[in-house]
């Protein structure tokens, strides 16, 4: 008898905890917080945290392997009067304007012909996305090796198949040329997605409307003049927004194809930062420069997002 | 996001513009096939050109006066085999494995957790939890990674494959839970209730209904955090130092080229085998990729 009723007793008691501990996992605050605690935790100690430590970071001479001390703003000040910090500016903002205006032409073009009514066409955007999805130091490889001085095979075709030069392309030589190859390359990396997405855009609008409009008798500019393009523009500024974010902090393709050379004419502020910071050891001036580019990115990115999203209460939509 | 992800994501378009459109068979190839061949053909052309640089022998790679250099003559593995047996590859598809499948775990159990109370739980204050995380992905490694560098080496992860685990899913973490959200919300909340009448618990809820329910979703945002994974370039660049703990991107573009002399025979053959796993995984799944990447942006 004993033992049953020490059986029972303890089965109660175990049962107990257990439905108080299920009760507590159906506490909504406590199952709320307990849900949100891995995601919440690892973008406060890995995001938020380092962005803070690297604004602070920026105002002092921190080198890599030893601490640092306030400086106020003289990396700031050593930076305003470096050349090649300015060089790097300029060529952030010039590759991100170029880039992203090639990738939006490209990427627009390359969507309205897949929009059209063509067979494999799965396939065909399947093929498409190939470039976005490979590693994009691995494909900068293969531009760096497209771009060789001496085995360039877009020289051979021009010099020795088409005969239209006579010597080989300088790609990445000099600066300028330099500058060009790398956009061109950022731009072939960056057409799949835009064109992907616009894809997904264009396939919302009703039929319908260009029906209408071809019974009214528009030309297909005035068609894509005044259905396609208010219709695609909630998307687009999404895209452009990405686009211009991911642009303008782009590292791989530079790091990749020529580290910022010849003669640090091709930097971008994020391959700058890097090279002051990781090899250079001095964390504070990296830091400056990465802290130099927020306000750019703050300013392209509410231009881009609210410069097009403008449009969406325009044609009398919510605004939600 | 819901219907694109659900539906397969092909559109009404074989009707569409068909019904009163003049566009004629030798117009169409001038204005729509040619400069689709086109764009394909650009597209494609540096993976053709790393497939048939892989397989060259060095006699044709340097030599464009007597071998076309757009094909390969006779073809060798010499490069594979130099990659393999001389290099440290292998060892870096290893860690790169690791690393991506990792930190990919690691982000979806975060993310769908996350995901998961922002959309179903309805506590107070639950979308501006969102936004916070949507406006983490905005935030680029470009900005990150020096202060992050600061803190791996403080840490004592300096050089090993953790740090890169546990930075990754900064980026991945907003990433999948946005596309999470989105899933979940397309699963009806009906079942949900149904299912806390008959006194189940939350967490038996979620575990019993409503992810099973998700699975597509948990793929397209499985095989995002992988490639994802396997891309990242500059935290791993930052982060390690010794051959043997690289990923791939990073050994190749740092290991393999000394000095002057470039490899190109070997860096193409890296470059196309560090490729294939995240295209083969393309290949599978190309129909989730496509859906979530426009879903995502349409949300």
């Amino acid at each position: 008898m004993a033992d049953i009723a020490q059986k029972w007793g303890g089965t109660r008691e175990a049962s107990l905890a257990q439905t108080s501990l299920a009760r507590l996992f159906d506490w909504k605050p406590f199952l709320v917080f307990l849900c949100l605690l891995p995601a919440i935790g690892l973008l406060v100690v890995f995001l938020t945290y380092p962005l803070g430590l690297g604004l602070w970071l920026a105002f002092t001479d921190t080198k890599i392997g030893r601490g640092g001390a306030f400086i106020g703003l003289d990396n700031f000040v050593s930076l305003w009067h470096d050349p090649i910090f300015w060089t790097a500016v300029g060529n952030t903002i010039f590759y991100t304007a170029t880039a992203t205006v090639g990738k939006f032409a490209l990427g627009l073009w390359l969507a309205l012909l897949l929009n059209h009514n063509i067979p494999f066409k799965s396939l065909i955007r399947a093929i498409v996305l190939v470039p976005w999805i490979v590693p994009t130091v691995l494909s900068a490889v293969a531009f760096w090796w497209i771009y060789d001085p001496q085995f360039s095979i877009i020289s051979y075709i021009l010099k020795d198949v088409m005969h239209l030069r006579s010597t080989n392309i300088d790609f990445l030589g000099t600066p300028w040329a330099a500058r060009l190859s790398l956009i061109a390359a950022n731009i072939w990396r960056g057409i799949p997605f835009v064109a992907i997405s616009l894809l997904a855009g264009l396939q919302t609008i009703s039929p319908s409307l260009y029906e209408a409009a071809m019974l009214d008798g528009a030309t297909p500019w005035q068609r894509f003049r005044h259905i396609t393009a208010p219709m695609l523009m909630p998307v687009l500024s999404v895209v452009l927004t990405f686009s211009v974010l991911f642009t303008f902090t782009d590292f791989q393709l530079v790091y990749a194809i020529t580290r910022g050379g010849p003669i640090n004419s091709t930097h971008l502020m994020a391959t700058l930062a890097f090279q002051r910071g990781i090899p250079g050891g001095q964390l504070g001036e990296g830091a400056a420069i990465a802290v130099s580019m927020i306000p750019f990115l703050i300013a392209a990115t509410l231009f881009s997002y609210f410069g097009l999203a403008r449009r969406k209460w325009q044609q009398g939509e919510t605004n939600d | 996001m819901t219907d694109a992800a659900l539906s397969t994501p092909e559109p009404p378009a074989p009707e569409r513009l068909g019904v009163i459109s003049w566009e004629s068979g030798p117009r169409k190839l001038v204005t729509v096939y040619l400069p689709l061949a086109c764009f394909v053909i650009v597209l494609l052309f540096p993976f053709y050109w790393m497939a048939i640089t892989t397989f060259k022998p060095n006699n044709e790679l340097y030599n464009y006066k007597d071998f076309n250099p757009l094909f390969v003559h006779s073809p060798t593995l010499a490069n594979v085999k130099k990659l393999f047996f001389e290099t440290d590859y292998p060892q870096w598809l290893w860690t790169t494995m690791l690393i991506a499948i990792a930190a990919t775990a690691l982000s979806i159990f975060a993310s769908v957790l996350a995901a998961y109370a922002i959309q179903r739980l309805r506590f107070r204050g639950a979308n501006w939890v969102g936004l916070a995380i949507y406006l983490a992905y905005l935030v680029p490694p470009s900005i990150l990674f020096i202060p992050l560098a600061a803190m791996v080496v403080k840490l004592g992860l300096f050089d090993s494959p953790l740090a890169l685990i546990l930075t990754y899913p900064t980026f991945l973490v907003p990433f999948c839970t946005w596309l999470l959200i989105g899933y979940f919300k397309s699963i009806p909340y009906e079942l949900e209730e149904c299912a806390l009448i008959d006194g189940a618990s939350r967490l038996q809820i979620l575990r019993k209904i409503t992810l099973p329910l998700a699975v597509p979703g948990l793929i397209s945002a499985g095989i995002f955090a992988f490639t994802l994974s396997w891309n990242e370039f500059i935290y791993a660049l930052t982060f390690i130092s010794s051959s043997e703990v690289k990923t791939v991107p990073v050994g190749i573009v740092t290991e393999l080229v000394e000095g002057d002399v470039y490899h190109w025979g070997a860096l193409m053959a890296g470059a196309l085998l560090g490729s294939l796993p995240v295209a083969v995984i393309y290949s599978f799944f190309v129909e989730y990729y496509v859906s979530s990447l426009t879903g995502a942006v349409k949300e």
